[in-house]
């Protein structure tokens, strides 16, 4: 039963590099999604600022969790990304016009508008992306024989197109947080406002996806209503209440960081919520954790890695983050 | 548009495509970021200034190229899963371990130490900023060494078992890791990527060296990175010849068909003569309108005059490559090598004679040579990769079978996609960076805007530093 309890332990690493991801890449993505609502310039240079030394950081959860995924999970990887073959691509190209700008905005003053554009339009099709890939999974992956065994648009759907809008405002909300924690004076201010509708639409989704998703398929429903597993998955609608509460009344307060903390909270708590829908499967509702997983010799000689390696990661990008800490300096950036 | 196209025929050619821009972009970073550390550690060492301005000359074009190695590396870390899902279920369970160690390795590193080394100069002191500057160098490095192991497993793969479910199971990761071929590759790629930054720093010194000649001294900074390049591409060009021929040597013990094709031989021969240029026509089993020269090829190959050197009729016709491109892609390699060691051994005679500074023929010969790293690697790529079809893992898993059950038009749209975007977005960061490298590094310009440059047409291609040269020079 080793196999078995090195696959289970990859299945919460996994999640963690996702989680991380979503966290960390959704607040800079949401910087970039809110930049059409601030045309000041010398906002969007601290907006930038504010998430240019880390962003490459946190995008690199995103190749952990494929990575990760291709390691230990390969029968996993290699029916989930033929599915959302479209979403992937375009998540990907999303990710390329980002990426440039933080650079390219910097080495021109007449095609700045340009890299504007990039920055913002490449964030927010990143993001509804990942919402649709996300909502897609969710719904459920055809798979016949090792292989996907669906068609290329079969992705697309109310549902899935519902969680891309709830992801695009959820990354929104996280990114106005980071700027309420980050800047000062009329940009906080702004922040502040942006928080305020993001958060509200950013519940109202949640709400939406979480309420739609038991009728998905009986198995969600069995999970979310059936005791004792009930007793915990009814514990998170109250834990993203409280966390809401926290942000409105951090928002409210003028707190700088709570909201932040708070946004985070309820993204935390979603996807656990996620992963008790998902739970045993990887893949829903076709591939469990279990028969997805490479071989114990895989599982094994990467998890040594991890095991040394996360920490000291982990360690140093704090460190990175503590270096960068505090208020952006409108002044400061060496371009 | 694309349902009469063959679906693995696209896929291919989406990863030759996205592979191949990819590449260009760690070639120079991984020279780059050893160069930057390099510089700064000079400047912690002798303190003067002229290192630091060098450091933060070459550090700005870095954040460019290494922006745009980040994005179409996470490209490339999806597009397994995407177009090559076979492949990726049966060898996942081998390279994706490996994958996962350069993430953890390497790209966390580099990511977690670059916004330190390219903001972080004022928040902490030189020692950190040096240390961060040596960590981003160091994880470039650990990142090659990560994915040549990926790649040579997959060219002489050993150490594993296959299960029921067709999946390669590895048994021993020491000799899957230290397969045969990948010392060999290792050092070839890293020296590769050493002489492609070496050319490019050259090319630029050189420019600012030329242009600024009639102002009767030379400018120091230019001077400097220019004498650094040389010293690297007479140093560095001769040890990568003899790497290359090692490597050659590995491959025909391994995969003497791909040598075949290289070499452009149809027939087993003892005592082969070596084919400077020729037709190779698999469809006719020979090689046409062939310039040769008698015995040399056994002796390059096996050291002897008579030795024998098996021809690609040795092996079953569906496991040839196409050989046209495999034979013409190695020749270009080679002749760029030597190329870059006669600039190397020029520079030497100029350095002897004192003239490094103002011998503006040289100047010239290195800016034309500015690109031959670029073309060289990519070259030596497409010989290595080409010449091991029909395989993805050699002898266990052809490509064809490998392949995502996706329909045409799925990869063929995306390709039209990829093609676009990186031409665009990658066409737009190589102009950057050649405006860029157009900036003296001697002359204070505190401005980054295009408004002080003379106008250009936007989205010129990578290398081109002598036609910006000649550009440059009819505007003023």
């Amino acid at each position: 039963m080793m196999g078995l309890e090195l696959s289970f332990i990859w299945a919460g690493l996994i999640a963690f590099a996702v989680l991380a991801y979503v966290i960390l890449d959704g607040f800079d993505l949401g910087v970039g999604i809110l930049f059409p609502f601030n045309s000041e310039t010398r906002d969007r240079d601290v907006m930038m600022n504010s998430v240019a030394p880390v962003w490459d950081g946190n995008e690199t959860w995103l190749v952990l969790g494929g990575g990760g995924l291709f390691a230990v999970f390969p029968l996993a990887y290699a029916t989930v990304m033929p599915a959302l073959y479209v979403p992937i691509i375009a998540m990907l190209l999303g990710l390329v016009f980002r990426g440039v700008a933080f650079e390219f905005r910097w080495r021109t003053k007449r095609a700045k508008f340009v890299w504007d554009w990039a920055f913002s339009a490449g964030s927010t099709v990143a993001a509804l992306m990942q919402g649709i890939a996300l909502g897609a999974l969710v719904q459920g992956i055809h798979i016949e024989d090792r292989a996907y065994a669906g068609g290329w648009w079969d992705w697309l759907t109310p549902f899935s197109v519902l969680a891309g809008i709830g992801v695009v405002f959820g990354y929104a909300l996280l990114g106005s947080t980071w700027l309420v924690m980050k800047t000062d004076g009329a940009l906080q201010v702004r922040a502040r406002r942006f928080a305020w509708i993001t958060g509200i639409a950013t519940l109202v989704l949640i709400a939406a996806v979480s309420l739609w998703t038991p009728f998905l398929d009986p198995v969600y429903f069995e999970r979310w209503f059936t005791f004792p597993a009930a007793n915990y998955s009814l514990a998170v609608p109250f834990l993203i209440a409280g966390s809401a509460w926290m942000l409105f009344t951090g928002l409210s307060d003028n707190k700088d960081a709570q909201p932040f903390l708070s946004a985070l909270a309820i993204f935390v708590f979603s996807f656990v919520g996620i992963g008790i829908s998902f739970y045993p499967h990887i893949v829903p509702p076709s591939l469990t954790i279990a028969e997805a997983a490479a071989p114990d010799s895989s599982l094994a000689f990467l998890l040594v890695g991890a095991a040394v390696l996360v920490p000291v990661i982990l360690a140093y990008t704090a460190y990175s983050y503590w270096v960068f800490r505090g208020k952006v300096d409108p002044s400061e950036g060496y371009h | 548009m694309f349902d009469g196209i063959d679906a693995t025929l696209l896929a291919r050619m989406q990863f030759a495509f996205t592979v191949s821009f990819h590449i260009i972009f760690p070639a120079f970073s991984i020279g780059l970021a050893s160069y930057l550390a390099v510089l700064e550690g000079l400047h912690l060492a002798t303190g003067k200034a002229v290192y630091l301005r060098l450091f933060d000359y070459w550090k700005k074009i870095f954040a460019v190229a290494f922006g745009m190695g980040v994005v179409s590396g996470i490209v490339m870390s999806y597009q397994f899963g995407t177009n090559w899902s076979v492949f990726s279920d049966k060898a996942g369970p081998v390279i994706g371990p490996l994958m996962g160690y350069e993430v953890l390795t390497a790209f966390f590193l580099e990511a977690g130490f670059l916004g330190v080394m390219l903001f972080g100069r004022s928040r902490v002191g030189p020692g950190l900023h040096f240390l961060a500057t040596a960590m981003v160098a160091f994880g470039t490095l650990l990142s090659a060494t990560w994915i040549l192991a990926v790649n040579s497993w997959m060219q002489t793969p050993q150490g594993f078992s296959i299960n029921e479910a067709g999946q390669f199971v590895p048994e021993d990761w020491w000799a899957i890791i230290f397969n045969p071929s990948f010392p060999y590759r290792l050092v070839h790629m890293v020296l590769a990527a050493y002489l492609t930054t070496a050319f490019a720093v050259g090319a630029v010194g050189a420019w600012h060296l030329l242009r600024n000649r009639a102002d009767g001294k030379p400018q120091p900074a230019a001077l400097v990175m220019f004498s650094m390049a040389m010293w690297m591409a007479a140093l560095v060009s001769p040890l990568q010849i003899v790497a290359g021929d090692f490597h050659g040597l590995n491959t025909l013990e391994h995969q003497p068909a791909k040598i075949a094709a290289m070499e452009g031989h149809y027939e087993t021969q003892k005592g082969a003569p070596l084919i400077l240029f020729g037709m190779p026509d698999n469809d006719a089993g020979e090689t046409r309108y062939k310039i040769e020269i008698p015995k040399l090829g056994s002796l390059i190959l096996t050291h002897e005059l008579d030795g024998e050197i098996k021809g690609l009729k040795a092996f079953p016709r569906e496991h040839w490559p196409p050989t046209p491109i495999v034979f013409w892609s190695f020749r270009v390699m080679v002749g760029l090598g030597f190329v870059m060691l006669g600039i190397g051994i020029w520079s030497l005679w100029a350095r002897y004679r004192g003239t490094l500074a103002t011998n503006t023929l040289l100047h010239r010969a290195a800016i034309a040579a500015g690109p031959a790293g670029f073309v060289a690697v990519l070259a030596g790529w497409i010989t290595t990769e080409v010449g091991r079809q029909p395989w993805t893992v050699y002898g266990h898993l052809t490509t064809a079978e490998s392949v995502s059950p996706i329909a045409a038009p799925a990869v063929g749209w995306s390709l039209v996609a990829f093609v676009i975007v990186y031409f665009a977005v990658f066409g737009a960061g190589a102009f950057y960076i050649l405006r860029l490298a157009s900036k003296s590094p001697d002359i204070h310009d505190t401005s980054h805007d295009d408004e002080n440059g003379p106008q250009r047409a936007g989205g010129i291609m990578p290398g081109p530093f002598m036609e910006a040269a000649s550009r440059e020079r009819a505007g003023e």
